[in-house]
């Protein structure tokens, strides 16, 4: 259908949108130009735009994330496009040294968007980093995973419109998923968990492609008489704690998944906040499902074996049920 | 070059390659070296296309005789490290075409036990520090090798490659001014191959070059042809006894250029076809050392056509081996992570 749009494509139009209402944004990166990134996020917006504001730097993510942060405190609204997040470590003092700090330390903002794809996929080892819970263990810095197409674009306007730096984050396999998405005033507000099954026996919680899978799984659920309610966070920091206990409040139960390894994760923080603001209301104990913790292989056999799959939500919702039954 | 140097232009004149002094015995193992991972490479396009590899490869075609001139240099204990376009440095360094071919494929029978694909390839007990995913990440590992051998009295001399897309980030000057100081035995080896992924290096260099760039490091920093063999196999020399006498490292440019696109798949339009057939043409290090060669009377059409048959069939082998290699069991998938014991399922 016409009116569906790529992930991919849903950054581009609202990158483009952003760059022709306000002339401050520009993009930093590397193969942006002609290729239009790695995954295509930014193509045709070179020769929309130009090498002035579709700026191909020599490989150095520290030196580009340097200018990004620079730039933002002289005026500019800059995206440093990684390509990969795994790059990242290439520029970290940059990233939260610099840009998570300003803030605080001067009362200087720096809006700042750090874009980059993320999530397991192809690739092996040193391209298949899970780096959400650095940046959400960082103060000064707000990180956002859309599992969309409206949310990309929503939310790349949020954050094109604030005054923070933004960690934002693209699953790789999410980059040719479909969807509709909004119009140029269309805004997705950062810090806001969206609700995208409405359920009363358990609560799904994740953000980014997990999102999918937790919708699959729900569909699995209902079929076996559980409704399952399932929550995009869509932003990972700030973390929209109250749509989280809200819905546990009315199912009693909790499973979050994700992708990264299991220690001191994204999932482990909202496992330990639900635990702590809701403790009365539950029935079983909050679950975590997330990666193994190891490195991800190249052979797809190896990767798909340490990630959790729809069954594995299943059974986990199942497992909750049956051995601590609602009172 | 446009005026601003911005812009590539093929090169003109047919190369010549001087073989005189070169054991005719060695010329032909190089040779055929450069036959085995021309035909290596040139099976993977379609081998990515069809699925039997995941993901996608970065070819060296073209890029044959830097491998072999460097190697054809080294002893056999010397250390080289690779950055994410290795086939020909791991086939060179005498690694074998079946198991750096099923590490590609994903099988358990490569290199790295199907964990690492392309850009984690190794063998260490044949000194291949392995191949890597991130950009100068080679050459800091290759550095590190080279402080252990001064450190340990070992005669062991080590190489890190790098491309000149590489020569943009700031950890690779920080290795070689860290080898430069402390008088290391390293061979930096800058694969200068004209494009960092579409960025052609006279969008990314200004400068007469990157050897003249690194000569600010303070150490003998030379800029060699790329695409003949036997050049970069006299530089390489030069540069390993200087490293092996206590002389400190050497920066070696090696000027070449790759046939194919950045990664197998890759629509590569920031070039004309016209400039890759000009290098194919003109610049060929496989050709260069063939005429050299013939015209000495060291190889014939049906010594060449031997050697050719030769390389084609070790590259089937590798394919058969790979078609008949399991993949890795996924019971091993969080295997080998620490040397200490912990739950990979997470806290619980």
């Amino acid at each position: 259908m016409s009116d569906l749009f790529t992930v991919g494509q849903a950054f581009q139009q609202g990158l483009s949108e952003e760059m022709e209402r306000d002339d401050s944004v520009f993009v930093i990166g590397t193969d942006l130009f002609i290729r239009g990134g790695h995954f295509a996020q930014v193509k045709g917006v070179g020769p929309r735009f130009g090498h002035e504001r579709v700026i191909d730097a020599p490989i150095s993510e520290a030196a580009m994330v340097a200018a990004g942060v620079g730039a933002a405190m002289n005026g500019m609204r800059p995206v440093v496009d990684l390509n990969f997040i795994d790059f990242a470590f290439g520029a970290m003092d940059e990233i939260a040294n610099q840009a998570a700090k300003a803030r605080y330390l001067w009362g200087k903002p720096v809006p700042l968007v750090i874009r980059a794809s993320s999530g397991v996929s192809l690739f092996a080892a040193q391209h298949n980093n899970s780096l959400e819970s650095w940046f959400m263990h960082t103060p000064g810095l707000v990180v956002v995973m859309p599992s969309n197409a409206q949310d990309t674009k929503g939310l790349l306007k949020s954050a094109l419109r604030g005054d923070d730096p933004v960690i934002f984050f693209m699953h790789k396999r999410l980059t040719g998923s479909r969807g509709v998405v909004g119009g140029p005033e269309e805004l997705v507000p950062i810090g806001k968990a969206a609700v995208l099954r409405e359920g009363t026996d358990v609560t799904l919680v994740a953000a980014g492609i997990v999102v999918n899978k937790l919708v699959k799984a729900a569909d699995e659920l209902a079929k076996e008489g559980i409704a399952a309610e399932v929550i995009d966070l869509r932003t990972i920091f700030p973390l929209d704690l109250d749509t989280v206990a809200e819905s546990v409040r009315k199912t009693g139960r909790a499973v979050i998944v994700s992708e990264e390894p299991p220690y001191a994760s994204v999932a482990s923080e909202i496992a330990a906040s639900v635990q702590e603001g809701v403790f009365e209301y539950l029935d079983a104990p909050v679950q975590r499902l997330t990666a193994a913790h190891t490195p991800i292989g190249h052979a797809p056999n190896l990767m798909e074996a340490v990630i959790p799959q729809v069954e594995h939500v299943v059974a986990s919702v199942r497992e909750s049920i049956q051995k601590w039954p609602s009172s | 070059m446009d005026d601003n140097g911005t812009v590539a232009t093929a090169p003109q004149d047919v190369m010549e390659v001087d073989i005189s002094g070169v054991d005719a015995d060695m010329l032909r193992e190089w040779l055929q070296m450069m036959l085995v991972i021309r035909e290596f490479e040139e099976s993977l396009e379609s081998l990515t296309a069809n699925g039997k590899i995941p993901g996608s490869v970065h070819q060296a075609s073209g890029q044959e005789a830097v491998a072999v001139g460097v190697m054809a240099a080294l002893a056999p204990g010397d250390i080289v490290a690779s950055p994410h376009r290795p086939h020909h440095h791991a086939l060179a360094k005498g690694m074998t075409a079946n198991v750096v071919m099923a590490e590609l494929w994903g099988r358990a029978t490569g290199c790295a036990g199907g964990r690492g694909g392309t850009m984690h390839l190794n063998d260490f007990d044949l000194g291949y520090f392995g191949s890597n995913g991130i950009v100068g990440a080679s050459l800091g590992i290759a550095m590190g090798a080279a402080l252990a051998a001064k450190l340990k009295g070992s005669d062991q001399v080590c190489v890190g490659f790098f491309g000149e897309g590489g020569a943009n980030t700031g950890r690779t000057w920080e290795a070689v001014n860290f080898a430069a100081s402390q008088k290391l035995p390293l061979i930096a080896v800058c694969e200068n191959n004209q494009y960092a992924v579409e960025t052609y290096i006279g969008r990314a260099l200004t400068g007469p070059s990157i050897a003249q760039r690194a000569s600010g490091f303070g150490l003998p920093s030379v800029q060699v042809d790329g695409q003949d063999v036997v050049a970069v196999y006299r530089a390489a020399l030069e540069a390993r006894e200087r490293a092996a006498s206590g002389g400190g490292p050497t920066f070696i440019e090696a000027v070449t250029y790759r046939y194919h696109g950045h990664n197998t798949g890759e629509d590569a339009g920031y070039r004309t076809d016209e400039e890759v057939e000009e290098w194919r043409r003109v610049r060929d290090p496989i050709d260069g050392l063939r005429r050299a060669m013939e015209a000495a009377g060291q190889l014939d059409a049906d010594r060449y056509e031997e050697m050719f048959l030769h390389a084609r069939s070790v590259l089937e082998a590798s394919i058969e081996f790979s078609e008949n290699s399991p993949l890795p069991d996924p019971a091993t998938a969080t295997t080998g992570v620490i040397s200490l014991p912990f739950d990979p399922r997470g806290p619980r």
